[in-house]
């Protein structure tokens, strides 16, 4: 008994120093980027104040945190879960265009379904149009050889250049006066409402997160992925069809993303436009680094980086200090997260040893050729 | 496997590289068609293949001496931006082409000293490394960029004498900007450093086996340093290519994925140099087919269909002719000594 509770009290504890220190983390790097700020002769408090306003001043403020954070848990769910099966998945971009896409197509050319219908539809479509453009670097990679992180950033521009093509010619709008390149608006029954001022997606966002979590934590096939990841030849060795679970990590990634874009796409911009998602793949690269690849991890950093995003236009009006320096400040933060210069700090002023955690590797090398 | 001597087939050097020797061979007879049909045209292409395929090249050398030495770096996009862009400002300022580049080549390299604290020193995971250095380099040149600057003229091209008259080699290859030629310089060099000298031996091996390059009396640590900062700098030298020799101006996010299709490049040519150089004139032989074509208004293709020409040919290359790529074996492996 006595026992549990100290283990209890343990696990407590790890999970407070892990809050902890990236929030430290936080305040060291918001506290350089004042600097900078100083620098480029403005006012750091008045920077931060409009910054925190534009997150979370007002209930207006606060749903524009969660609409910018909900795509980032998506796409940072995506490389996490990639990471989980030892793979780099650089190509959350193009498969979050692709869901962005289906999901527009589903929502304009049906009408007249109910809500409760045409909403899932579309979201799956959007998934599914990730998952299969997921699995194409999954596959090339077992059956070919042909590593992950090329493969995906080419499968990046191509979507690009495809969804482009689509939203500028088959799919264009074609209501009078429209010039520009973008699909018509989706149907109102296939827009994801927002629930007094929290957005439906981010509801979803929080479901997915804790979903993938289970799968990872407490089923088979999270099992056989993470030990993929660890070590395909121990997982072919133990009797794991290693391909199949490569294939099929990089097409659930691939579907987390796409479904990010879908949500995006039904929640927020209400159509496909090009150029309107362009950076939530990549920053879901950050956010899923911040979350040292953990689901919750990731969630919370999504909010964190959503702030930021939701924050700058706010600190670039008031403050005259432009929306750049979060990007400044988000990659000090990775910097003092990943480098545990903290733990580093504490650690050598108790006069021990640094043991390095296993947390902080994410990844060796290019992946382990089966 | 090892049991077996290597008969003359595997020694025999065409046969071993006959897939690239068959390539070649395509290509000579597809240059030299072209140029006897379409003068004009095949000159500009192949000058076009060679401009383009300069940043590619520069940056899978960085990618190259880093990995070879076990550093992974995917931070080479965020080099050549932030290089590009100091480059870009100091030409501003100062007027000096040749102190701009040098600046531009610096900030490359010390972009790669901060790349070595973290991954040799701090033992952070790599692949977050080179993710700071990328959203560091977007956010400080987003931060600082003033719209409206314009450098005081860029790199000229220099005629090599009686060189450049030889009938199309010498257009497209002995009339060039000086990066350009140091480009080509540079990739002789580093393949020659790489296989023949001590110093690639010892990169090589602490590369591959860490703790035994240790045991005789090779300082690891300081191979990867000055590895890592050998490729910043000549990343620093693809980001100065970018704004004083190629555009003239800097803009935001210019670098436009480069950096990483210049791993691409790298992993493609099997982390040798020459292999390197030969996947980036492929590729920027996609870019130069691409735009020649536009020019020449081929109209019913939709031009999004030709722009995703050198992703899909890169794609089908590395998933027909290279196969499994092997990297060297410590790769993005912390060292840690005992």
């Amino acid at each position: 008994m006595s026992l549990g509770i100290r283990s209890w009290v343990a696990s407590l504890r790890r999970v407070t120093a892990s809050i902890s220190l990236p929030l430290l983390s936080v305040v060291v790097a918001l506290l350089i980027g004042a600097f900078v700020i100083v620098l480029g002769e403005s006012s750091p408090v008045e920077a931060y104040r409009a910054l925190f306003r534009g997150a979370f001043g007002s209930q207006a403020a606060l749903q524009r945190t969660l609409e910018k954070g909900t795509p980032l848990i998506f796409s940072g769910l995506a490389v996490a879960f990639a990471f989980k099966g030892g793979l780099f998945n650089i190509g959350a971009q193009g498969q979050l265009l692709f869901g962005a896409m289906a999901a527009a197509i589903v929502g304009f050319s049906l009408t007249g379904l109910p809500a409760l219908l045409h909403v899932p539809l579309a979201l799956l479509a959007g998934a599914f149009a990730g998952f299969l453009y997921g699995a194409i670097p999954g596959a090339l990679k077992r059956f070919r050889g042909a590593h992950e992180v090329i493969t995906t950033i080419m499968l990046n521009y191509i979507a690009i250049n495809i969804t482009d093509y689509l939203a500028s010619g088959p799919y264009m709008d074609r209501t009078p006066g429209n010039i520009v390149s973008r699909t018509p608006l989706v149907a109102e029954s296939a827009r994801i409402p927002v629930l007094g001022n929290i957005p439906l997606g981010f509801i979803i966002a929080l479901l997915v997160g804790l979903f993938i979590w289970w799968l990872l934590a407490r089923t088979t096939i999270g099992f056989e992925i993470s030990t993929v990841g660890r070590s395909p030849h121990a997982a072919q060795y133990a009797g794991i069809r290693v391909t199949r679970i490569v294939v099929l990590t990089m097409a659930l990634s691939g579907a987390l993303a796409g479904l990010g874009g879908a949500v995006e796409t039904l929640g927020v911009v209400g159509r496909y436009q090009p150029g309107f998602n362009i950076g939530l793949g990549f920053d879901g690269i950050t956010v899923a680094l911040l979350g040292k690849t953990h689901p919750l991890g990731v969630i919370l950093s999504a909010l964190l980086v959503g702030a930021m995003r939701a924050g700058a236009p706010q600190m670039q009006f008031s403050a005259k200090v432009r929306p750049d320096i979060v990007d400044m400040i988000l990659a000090l933060i990775l910097f003092f997260v990943a480098a545990d210069l903290v733990r580093r700090w504490l650690v050598a002023r108790r006069g021990e040893r640094l043991l390095l955690e296993e947390e902080i590797q994410l990844s060796t090398g290019w992946g382990q050729q089966a | 496997m090892e049991a077996t001597l290597p008969d003359r087939a595997q020694t025999n050097f065409f046969y071993r590289h006959r897939l690239m020797v068959a390539l070649l061979a395509v290509i000579g007879i597809v240059i030299t068609v072209g140029y006897l049909n379409e003068p004009r045209i095949t000159r500009a292409v192949l000058s076009s293949t060679l401009r383009q395929s300069t940043p590619l090249v520069l940056g899978a050398l960085c990618g190259l001496w880093g990995e070879r030495s076990g550093v992974i770096n995917i931070g080479i996009e965020g080099q050549m931006l932030l290089a590009a862009f100091i480059g870009f400002l100091t030409s501003v300022y100062t007027g000096n082409l040749l102190l701009a580049v040098s600046a531009g080549v610096l900030t490359g390299a010390l972009l790669g000293l901060l790349l070595a604290f973290m991954s040799v020193t701090l033992k952070m995971d790599q692949i977050i490394g080179g993710t700071v250095i990328n959203i560091l380099a977007l956010g400080l040149t987003g931060y600082y960029y003033q719209q409206g600057l314009l450098t005081q003229g860029k790199l000229s091209p220099v005629a090599l004498g009686p060189l450049a008259d030889i009938p199309l080699i010498g257009p497209v290859l002995f009339n060039n900007p000086p990066i350009t030629y140091i480009t080509l310089l540079l990739v002789a060099f580093s393949h020659y450093l790489l296989w023949y000298t001590r110093w690639g031996l010892r990169t090589r091996a602490v590369g591959e086996h860490p703790r035994a390059a240790d045991t005789v009396g090779i300082n690891v640590y300081r191979v990867r340093y000055i590895n890592v900062m050998l490729g910043g700098a000549i990343a620093g030298l693809a980001g100065a290519f970018l704004t004083l020799e190629a555009v003239g101006s800097f803009e935001r996010g210019m670098t436009n994925g480069r950096g990483f299709l210049a791993l691409a490049v790298m992993i493609f040519g099997k982390w040798t140099p020459l292999g390197s150089w030969g996947a980036a004139l492929l590729v920027g032989l996609t870019y130069a087919l691409n735009t020649q074509f536009q020019f020449m208004g081929i109209a019913d293709i939709p031009p999004q269909f030709m722009g995703t020409l050198p992703y899909l040919i890169t794609i089908i290359v590395l998933a027909v002719f290279v196969g499994h790529a092997r990297p060297p074996a410590a790769d993005g492996i912390p060292y840690e000594k005992e």
